[in-house]
């Protein structure tokens, strides 16, 4: 290359305490480029991030190494010097849009708050400037969205509106960091796509830290993948991704395609776990239905040693069928058996034996352990409480389970607060085995956890489940994750499990509309996905506000709507064998539109 | 044990120790007694016969200050520890139980909370006469709303976390989940709190022995020490000085050791 690159990193090395959370960081981005950082937790790539605009989390401190921004040497500048720089050269896209925004403030306000402070333009001016933001970023009514507050928008809203807070000031740099990460796929889609096309106009240079390989493919041109604080590998995004030279690229990579064969253990009569018609939900109970109904008619059975995958985005309902399940929400309607006999509604009243039969295992293990306790405190409780192990049998047990899990058995005597947070997943997953139930509900466990350590974890869960014959439920917001493993998939919407399927039929082409949604939603790792992958616009069918007679839930949303029907009638249920989705189209309407072509 | 604690710590146990100590045994080791007038002179300075003078009245402060340290000592650490035994404890039943039963002990506790210690104090005082044992429970019953207002704010926290939803769905019983899972994680700011309450207690005593209703005369705890030779304040005497000295080094070590316990805990 002969033009002088925008940016350009050298030896970077920033130090907590002398110790170098990173190293020797060097990479330069052409004027107007995309350059992604990627890496797990603690691989320092926000850190390295944040460094662009001369900023340290406290107690780190840039201790060398060169940040160059077009003229300018970031490492160089004084307080006030960096304060003209951010948010006017430098301008910084958080994770999370929700704490990012000040909720007593209007969203106008604050999206205008960078033009006032660097005095770029009048109030009046950035307004304007503002809508036309608003406008490139697709967001709903932009001319009056501003008056709202943040807790007014959705999630997707938010992180776009972050989006027009940052670029209000024409920055020569953008930093993205994880902007996705706590969004659905199907919300993730429509930011990538706005994000690529307002950067593309705004002609910014942007740093793009990810952890997830697939979004990286769409959005990069070229790739820093980070490990350790050091750089692993660099080059340009389609060759890194075609070729990974590096191990540790290489084992991201394997990581994103979880092949778990499942096979089934021989089935019995009497599924263990059966869910008929449940109803649940929060708040008041008028009229047997509850004030804020979240689960309608959902069913499934599961046979021992089985595996069903729960997915669905957030609000959907996953975590509130698992805490029926577990009996921690009573359940309005329908019934949960296990082993054939009816479980009492909620907590009061079920046997120990039952406690013991259904284990949970929660999504986040940082606060799923008791932070006062040490493994083996936390270890020995089930093994106390179930099964009346006390002293040497209930230490020789522990560090069984310890081995199960892969943790060498010193790890007993640590305080949890000490663990990492793969590990802490594997003290949670081995809390509940501890148990020795027949049902194990996995909410989430992957979810806060970086690829590689997630795909282990999934592994770990599987070798279980074969081992011990343990029935899985697995819910999960990743279609990929599920699919690599389960036997059958229940899609939930709306509290409505849409669909039903077996392995077989589930990675077949024929779905529910909003199962073929979010599939279609899931990035693939081929660069151009993005820009070839179609948004479905949905028929603009809405259900009546007061019409809660069971219509389709999916309808607001659907591109395939039939009018006169899907509005009027409560979806049908189909079965096939192998599948059942609730929909008025049949089996050979959906193949005939495939609203995305088979991937 | 002691080793893992820092050197802050350590002078803190120490001090506690000696106080401990002093309040157990001084009365034996006292040179004279507690109202004898013992001195010509008032607001006599160190002397071999009189090591920290004398006070207003020509008794001897030391053997005055070894009579005091048992009140404040033993009642000062003793309503702090009952204060927050009560305390903690109704706010971990209430807390767990939750619904009426939370409302009616919160309630109750507002009530304790709205009657005037002092006034209290001095209707149990002429019902039962002044007695250390009263004392004891004047001050307990005095700081345990406070205690108890903390302590259940901690609680309600921690039970909305996934590790006691977790407890929950294993079909832990309320009195585990009480004392296994949220009590471990209280400890912290409960001590920090305790240490406060001591120092409360100490305070509140001294109030009440200037009423005449604390510690009777000729017996005097170390704020009322303080309190009875103000006088001797101008003169600088250590009739003034010693009590006052006394209390500094028994509050600063109790806070010392306890902020040693909570941090090494934490960590």
């Amino acid at each position: 290359m002969s033009e002088i690159p925008h940016v350009e990193v050298a030896g970077l090395t920033i130090t907590v305490g002398g110790h170098a959370i990173v190293s020797d960081v060097s990479f330069d981005v052409p004027r107007g480029q995309v350059l992604a950082l990627i890496g797990e937790s603690g691989s320092g790539k926000s850190t390295t991030a944040l460094a662009m605009m001369g900023y340290c989390r406290y107690g780190a401190r840039i201790t060398g190494g060169t940040l160059r921004l077009g003229e300018t040497q970031i490492e160089q500048l004084g307080d006030a010097a960096l304060a003209a720089l951010r948010g006017r050269r430098v301008a910084y896209i958080a994770q999370s849009a929700a704490s990012a925004f000040n909720p007593a403030r209007t969203i106008m306000d604050q999206v205008i708050e960078p033009a006032l402070i660097h005095k770029l333009m009048t109030a009046s001016q950035a307004r304007a400037k503002a809508i036309d933001l608003f406008t490139a970023l697709a967001l709903p009514s932009p001319e009056t969205i501003g008056a709202r507050y943040p807790h007014q928008v959705s999630g997707g809203q938010l992180q776009r509106l972050m989006a027009a807070m940052a670029l209000i000031t024409d920055p020569e740099l953008v930093i993205l960091d994880e902007p996705t990460t706590a969004l659905d796929v199907t919300t993730q889609i429509d930011v990538l796509k706005t994000f690529k096309t307002v950067l593309a106009k705004a002609q910014a240079t942007a740093i793009y830290v990810s952890h997830d390989l697939a979004v990286v493919a769409q959005m990069a041109d070229h790739i820093v993948v980070l490990h350790q604080g050091r750089v692993c590998e660099q080059g340009p995004a389609a060759a890194l991704l075609a070729d990974p030279g590096h191990a540790y690229t290489k084992s991201l990579l394997a990581a994103k395609h979880p092949a778990v064969p499942c096979e089934p253990i021989a089935a019995e009569d009497v599924p263990v776990l059966d869910v008929s018609g449940v109803y649940a939900g929060y708040g008041r109970m008028t009229a047997g239905s509850h004030a804020h109904p979240v689960l309608s008619d959902v069913s499934f059975s599961l046979a021992r040693g089985g595996t069903l995958g729960i997915i669905g985005e957030s609000g959907s309902g996953k975590s509130t069928l698992a805490r029926v399940i577990a009996g921690l929400l009573p359940r309005s309607h329908g019934w949960v058996k296990l082993n054939g006999k009816e479980l009492p509604l909620g907590l009061d009243g079920r046997t120990p034996e039952q406690f013991r039969s259904i284990q949970m295992v929660f999504q986040n293990a940082d606060t799923a352990l008791n932070p006062a306790h040490s493994v083996a405190t936390i270890l020995a409780r089930p093994l106390a409480f179930y099964h009346g192990l006390r002293g040497a049998r209930a230490r020789a047990r522990i560090e069984e389970l310890l081995s199960l899990i892969r943790l060498p058995r010193e790890m007993a005597d640590q305080p949890v607060r000490s663990l990492s947070g793969g590990q802490k997943q594997r003290v949670n997953l081995a809390r509940a085995l501890a148990a020795e139930p027949q049902v194990l509900l996995c909410d989430e466990v992957t979810s806060a956890l970086d690829t590689v350590v997630g795909a282990a974890i999934i592994d770990l869960i599987e070798d279980l489940r074969r081992q011990l014959g343990i029935a899985t439920v697995f819910i999960s917001h990743d279609i990929g994750a599920v699919q690599g493993f389960c036997e059958d998939v229940l899609v939930l919407y709306g509290g409505q499990g849409v669909e039903l399927a077996g392995s077989a039929s589930f990675s077949g082409p024929v779905h529910h509309p909003y199962t073929q949604i979010l599939r279609a939603s899931r990035p693939t790792m081929h660069a151009g996905w993005l820009e070839s992958t179609k948004t479905p616009r949905p028929t603009g069918l809405v259900p009546k506000p007061d019409a809660r007679d069971g219509l389709c839930r999916f309808l607001a949303r659907c591109p395939v709507a039939i009018p006169d029907v899907c509005n009027r009638l409560p979806p049908r249920q189909n079965t096939i064998p192998g599948q059942k989705w609730l929909c008025h189209h049949d089996h050979d309407a959906l193949a005939a539109h495939a609203i995305f072509p088979g991937d | 044990m002691i080793r893992a604690l820092p050197w802050s710590g350590r002078i803190g146990l120490g001090l506690v120790v000696f106080w401990l100590a002093v309040a157990l045994v001084g009365p034996w080791l006292a040179p004279h007694g507690v109202g004898d007038f013992v001195d010509m002179d008032v607001f006599s300075g160190l002397s071999a016969r009189f090591p920290l003078g004398s006070d207003y009245l020509g008794r001897d402060v030391f053997s005055r200050l070894l009579y005091g340290a048992r009140y404040t000592v033993l009642l000062g650490l003793g309503a702090a520890l009952l204060a927050s035994l009560m305390g903690t404890s109704l706010a971990l039943f209430s807390a767990v139980n939750g619904g009426w039963i939370d409302e009616v002990v919160s309630r109750a506790m507002d009530t304790l909370t709205s009657i005037p210690s002092k006034v209290l104090a001095l209707v149990l005082v002429a019902a039962f006469d002044s007695t250390l044992g009263l004392l004891l429970v004047i001050c307990a019953i005095t700081y345990a709303p406070g205690s108890f207002r903390i302590a259940r704010a901690l609680a309600m926290n921690l039970l909305q976390l996934d590790f006691v939803t977790a407890a929950r769905a294993r079909g832990e019983g309320k009195f585990y989940i009480a004392l296994g899972e949220v009590l471990p994680n209280m400890v912290g700011p409960l001590l920090a709190d305790l240490g406060l309450r001591c120092v409360f207690v100490v305070l509140l005593l001294s109030g009440l022995s200037f009423l005449g209703l604390g510690v009777q005369p000729p017996y005097a705890d170390l704020g009322s020490l303080v309190r009875e030779n103000i006088s001797g304040l101008s003169d600088g005497a250590p009739a003034i000085l010693a009590p006052a000295l006394a209390i500094a080094s028994l509050t600063v070590g109790a806070n010392l050791l306890i902020d040693a316990i909570r941090t090494g805990g934490d960590r």
